[in-house]
């Protein structure tokens, strides 16, 4: 399972109950101002140093791009664009737009 | 006819902030009536719409609650909520107002994972 989140951790509770849901092995593409939970500022508040162990986890390079956080994501995070994105979504079963 | 999915429509927002508990409710009749597997999730603040004893006409906003007693006539009868949330908010199933299942956020996991298509309110 494909999950997608689109909002900062420091703003809603959607990446901490997608966090608790996804079951391991799954993927979490991180789009929008959730890519600042993948910063290095931010790995470890938001619970993403956490769940990489056990998540596959992507971020989207436009909006990375766009917040200035290139060069700012911890390791292990894979960016992808937008025809990334789709692919993402055309390998998973299913997928899970967290709002 | 297509082929029946596994639809899940997953709450997370308490009633009356914001539209989309009544949103979610109005998609859920649709899909009910295209005869779908529809599945209904209560999370965190979400298990605020099921609460019994609702009375928004103060706020001048009509009360949906009564629907979701109603869902049991379109066939959609698979309602869950996560026992998380349920007891973060100091409730109980006694005081909710219809009859669910109350899963661990494992078993929600495991639901979730199995789903052909999940939408969020």
């Amino acid at each position: 399972m494909l999950h997608i989140v689109n909002k900062s951790h420091a703003q809603t509770t959607s990446l901490q109950s997608c966090l608790r849901l996804a079951k391991a092995g799954s993927a979490l593409l991180l789009i929008e101002d959730a890519v600042y939970a993948a910063t290095h500022a931010g790995a470890a508040g938001s619970g993403i140093a956490d769940a990489m162990s056990r998540l596959k986890v992507y971020a989207l390079q436009p909006d990375v791009d766009a917040r200035g956080m290139a060069g700012k994501l911890v390791d292990g995070v894979t960016t992808v664009d937008y025809a990334g994105f789709v692919g993402l979504v055309a390998e998973h079963p299913n997928n899970q737009s967290w709002l | 006819m297509a082929a029946v999915k596994k639809f899940m429509f997953v709450n997370r927002k308490a009633p009356f902030g914001t539209i989309y508990a009544l949103e979610s409710l109005e998609v859920v009749l649709i899909a009910a009536t295209f005869d779908q597997d529809v599945s209904l999730v209560f999370l965190d603040d979400g298990v605020y719409e099921i609460v019994k004893g609702q009375n928004p006409k103060g706020i001048g906003i009509k009360n949906h609650s009564p629907t979701y007693r109603a869902l049991d006539g379109y066939d959609v009868e698979k309602l869950y909520v996560e026992r998380e949330s349920m007891e973060a908010r100091g409730l109980t199933e006694a005081d909710l107002l219809v009859p669910v299942e109350v899963l661990s956020s494992t078993e929600m996991a495991d639901l979730m994972a199995e789903q052909d298509v999940v939408l969020s309110f």
